[in-house]
């Protein structure tokens, strides 16, 4: 099992991990934990001046952990840009998961104001980590602007329908020379496991397990599923056939 | 006493600067992050930015996401 690197970063868990949705800091702390993740995302809002105190990051332990803050709630790049720099300025490091949502049914990613974004970070000296839809031409071109990774997406965000965009992540998988990290959608340990045998370096999950009746449980499951998938791919999957092949030999029967 | 907008709600404050308005709401300071009128106040500058009369505050800090 050979190690995840991202930008010169070495991790030893191929699963990042969404803190949204959970029911308390606790539950996500225990999630956290047992999901084997050293990579886990926040994302930025206003204070709510009902709630001042409430602090995430006192159940985060940034020595065990790298906090990828989003720039989710931006609808255009200047946004998105100002959240990065907001983060940044906040103490949650260089590292951002660039992500602009125009529009609220399907949470599907501008891929015009994304690039446009994309290269004013990198710029900044941001490690830049963005969210697509699968398109292989866009990947190959934030990559080239110089992007950490790519993020495609299996299926709209929360969706739990898994890797519905297969066909094209196999492509992006192929050409890309920069970690590919399938985000959102993966709603089963399975969906996980079915994107690492395509031979995605990770996989980032929220929904599945904040959501889960027991994430904690969840969380173990992923990291499960995620290195089994890991390890057929580098085993190699055999491949498909239109027919049966007999697995005993076809000699020597007892007649 | 001045008349600013904290987070998009009109508020009242005899803090002088950024820092002690953080410090006046309550705010765990850990990842905050704060913008007035549209520009970014650096972490070194909460205690030298004065706040005046009209401005239009926006403290951010990071919780649950994806």
């Amino acid at each position: 099992m050979n190690k995840l690197i991202i930008a010169g970063k070495e991790f030893g868990s191929r699963l990042l991990l969404g803190t949204g949705k959970f029911s308390s800091h606790e539950v996500m702390r225990d999630a956290i934990k047992s999901s084997g993740s050293e990579i886990v995302t926040v994302a930025l809002r206003r204070v709510d001046l009902a709630a001042p105190e409430n602090d995430i990051l006192s159940f985060i332990d940034r020595s065990k952990y790298l906090l990828l803050p989003n720039t989710s709630g931006s609808r255009n790049a200047k946004e998105a840009v100002m959240q990065a720099r907001l983060s940044r300025e906040a103490g949650l490091g260089n590292w951002v998961k660039l992500e602009v949502v125009p529009e609220p049914n399907y949470l599907l990613p501008d891929p015009v104001e994304t690039l446009e974004a994309a290269k004013i970070l990198v710029k900044e000296g941001f490690v830049v980590l963005p969210y697509i839809n699968a398109d292989p031409i866009l990947a190959k071109k934030l990559e080239d602007a110089g992007t950490a990774t790519v993020m495609p997406l299996g299926s709209p965000i929360g969706s739990n329908r898994g890797l519905k965009t297969r066909d094209s992540i196999r492509i992006i998988i192929e050409q890309s020379n920069v970690p590919v990290v399938v985000d959102a959608g993966l709603g089963a340990p399975s969906h996980a496991a079915e994107s690492m045998e395509l031979g995605a370096d990770a996989v980032l999950v929220n929904t599945a397990i904040a959501t889960a009746a027991d994430p904690a449980q969840m969380a173990a499951a992923f990291r499960q599923g995620v290195e089994a998938g890991r390890r057929a791919f580098l085993a190699g999957c055999a491949p498909k056939k239109e027919k049966a092949e007999a697995s005993s030999p076809l000699t020597g029967f007892i007649r | 006493m001045k008349k600013i907008t904290i987070n998009g709600q009109a508020a009242d404050t005899t803090s002088e600067t950024i820092a002690a308005l953080i410090r006046e709401l309550g705010i765990a300071p850990a990842g905050v992050a704060v913008a007035v009128n549209e520009e970014i106040v650096p972490r070194t500058e909460h205690g030298n930015r004065i706040l005046n009369e009209g401005d239009v505050v926006e403290i951010i800090k990071p919780i649950g996401g994806g």
